[in-house]
C-alpha cells in the first residue's frame, strides 16, 4: 500500500513542478511541431503514399522528442540534489520510478494530444472518427517509451556526454515500439482502416516485460 | 599462461581446418555453387556471437547480484567478441547476399534485428567510457545491458512478425529444411570453432581488461599519496 500512497505523492511532485513553469511540455510540443514540419519538406506529403509513412514519421518525432523529455527527468534531482532525500523518503525506490514514468506518460500523451490536430491538417488525414482506439495505441506507446526511458534518463544522469547519451542508449532499445506503433497505426489510418489488435497486445507485452525488468533492477540504477 | 597458448593455438587450428573443410569437404550447393560455402563462416560467427552477449548478459546480472569485479571484466570482454563477430556476420552477409539476392541489403528481420543487437552494444560499450568511477561504471552498464539483452527477442519479434515476408530458416526451421548430412558436420564443426576462437578471445579479453584494473587502481593508490 506504501508503493501506491508514496507514488501518488511523487506523482503530485512531478505534476506541480512541471505545471509551475510548463517548460517542459511547451517545448516538446513545439519540437514536435517542427519535425513534422521539416518532415514535409523532406518527403512531399500530398502523395498517397504519405498516407503510409505519415504516421511513422509521427511516431519518429514522439520518440526524437521523448529523448529530449527525459533528459531533465533525474537531471533536475541531481542539480538540486534532491536525490538522496527522495531515496531516502520513500519505503520501496520503485516509486520514485513508478512517479516519473506516470508522469512522463501524462506529458508524452498531452503533447501528442496537442500535435494531433496538426498531424491531420498537414498530412491530410481524418482522424476524427478513429480518435479512441488511436489514443490508445499513442497510450500503450507513449508508455513503453517512458518506461525505456525512465530507466535510460537515470543510466545517462550519471554519465558525461548525458545529453548525447540518452538517445544513443533509448532509441536503439526502442526499436519495438518504433516498428509496431508505426504500423498499427498507419493500418488504423488507412483508407481501410484496420485495427491491429496483436499490434496493440504486442505493445502492451513491452510495456509490461520493461516494468517489470524496472521492477526488479529500479533500485540499483539509484544507488549512490 | 601455457593454458591461454595451448588455447589459442587449439583456436586457430580449428578456424583453418573448419575454413579447409568449408571448401573441400562439404559438398557444392546445386544452386548458389561455391557462394554458399562462405554460410559455414557467416552462421557459425552468428551463433558464436550470440552466444557472446548470453555471456554478457549472465555477467551482467552475476555483477548485479554479487558485485564482483571478475564479473564486469567477463561482461565488457563478452560484449566486445560478440561485436566483433556480429561485424563479421554483418559484413559476410552482404558478400553473398549481392551475388545471391541481387542487393547488399535487405530489411529482412533477422538483418535488421543483427543490425540492432549490435547498435545496442556499441552504445553498451559506448557508455562505458562515458563513466569514469569504476564501480558505477560496472553498475550502471551491466544494467544497461540487461535492458539490451530483454530487448534483442522484442526487435526480433516485431520485426518478424511486422515487417517482413521472408524465407523459414533453412536450420531448425520445420519439416522441409535442414542440410545434407557432410554439409551439417561441416556446419558444426565451424560452430565449434568459431566458439574456441570466441572462447580464446574472451579469455585474452578478460586478462586485459583486469590487467588494466590493477593498473588503474595502482595510479589511484599512487595519486592517493
Amino acid at each position: 500500500m506504501s508503493l501506491l500512497s508514496n507514488t501518488a505523492i511523487l506523482l503530485d511532485k512531478e505534476l506541480r513542478t512541471e505545471f509551475r513553469s510548463r517548460e517542459l511540455l511547451t517545448t516538446t510540443a513545439v519540437f514536435i511541431l517542427i519535425v513534422l514540419v521539416l518532415f514535409s519538406f523532406a518527403i512531399n506529403p500530398g502523395t498517397e503514399e504519405a498516407r503510409q509513412f505519415a504516421p511513422g514519421l509521427l511516431w519518429l518525432a514522439i520518440l526524437f522528442a521523448s529523448s529530449l523529455m527525459f533528459q531533465s527527468c533525474f537531471l533536475r534531482e541531481q542539480t538540486n540534489d534532491t536525490l538522496s532525500s527522495l531515496r531516502l523518503a520513500v519505503s520501496d525506490p520503485f516509486a520514485i520510478f513508478l512517479a516519473k514514468l506516470i508522469a512522463n506518460t501524462l506529458f508524452l500523451l498531452l503533447t501528442e494530444l496537442m500535435m494531433l490536430p496538426f498531424f491531420a491538417i498537414f498530412y491530410n488525414i481524418p482522424l476524427w472518427s478513429k480518435l479512441p482506439v488511436l489514443i490508445l495505441v499513442l497510450f500503450v506507446g507513449s508508455l513503453g517509451i517512458s518506461i525505456a526511458g525512465t530507466a535510460i534518463s537515470a543510466i545517462s544522469a550519471q554519465a558525461r556526454m548525458r545529453e548525447l547519451l540518452l538517445p544513443l542508449l533509448l532509441l536503439p532499445l526502442l526499436t519495438p515500439v518504433l516498428v509496431v506503433s508505426s504500423l498499427v497505426t498507419a493500418s488504423l489510418l488507412d483508407r481501410e482502416p484496420i485495427v491491429q489488435w496483436k499490434g496493440i497486445g504486442f505493445l502492451a507485452v513491452f510495456d509490461l516485460i520493461f516494468l517489470t525488468a524496472l521492477w526488479l533492477f529500479g533500485e540499483y540504477l539509484l544507488e549512490e | 599462461m601455457g593454458k591461454r597458448i595451448v588455447l589459442g593455438a587449439v583456436a586457430i587450428l580449428l578456424v583453418i581446418a573448419a575454413a579447409y573443410a568449408s571448401f573441400y569437404v562439404a559438398p557444392e550447393e546445386r544452386t548458389m555453387g561455391v557462394l554458399q560455402r562462405i554460410f559455414y563462416f557467416h552462421v557459425a560467427s552468428a551463433w558464436a556471437g550470440m552466444d557472446a552477449f548470453l555471456l554478457c548478459f549472465i555477467a551482467n546480472l552475476l555483477y548485479v547480484w554479487k558485485r564482483d569485479q571478475k564479473y564486469d571484466w567477463l561482461g565488457v570482454s563478452s560484449a566486445e567478441v560478440g561485436l566483433v563477430l556480429t561485424t563479421v556476420v554483418l559484413i559476410t552477409g552482404p558478400i553473398w547476399a549481392k551475388p545471391a539476392w541481387g542487393i547488399y541489403w535487405t530489411w529482412d528481420a533477422r538483418l535488421t534485428s543483427t543490425f540492432v543487437l549490435w547498435l545496442l552494444y556499441v552504445s553498451y560499450l559506448l557508455l562505458r567510457t562515458l563513466i569514469e568511477e569504476p564501480e558505477r561504471r560496472a553498475l550502471l552498464s551491466a544494467l544497461f545491458g540487461i535492458f539490451a539483452f530483454i530487448d534483442v527477442p522484442l526487435v526480433f519479434f516485431s520485426i518478424r512478425w511486422w515487417r517482413t515476408q521472408h524465407p523459414a530458416p533453412v536450420i531448425m526451421g520445420g519439416p522441409g529444411s535442414g542440410l545434407d548430412p557432410t554439409m551439417n558436420k561441416v556446419f558444426l564443426f565451424s560452430v565449434l570453432a568459431m566458439h574456441v576462437l570466441a572462447a580464446f578471445l574472451i579469455v585474452e579479453r578478460y586478462m586485459l581488461e583486469k590487467m588494466r584494473s590493477e593498473v588503474d587502481t595502482l595510479r589511484r593508490e599512487a595519486e592517493a599519496q
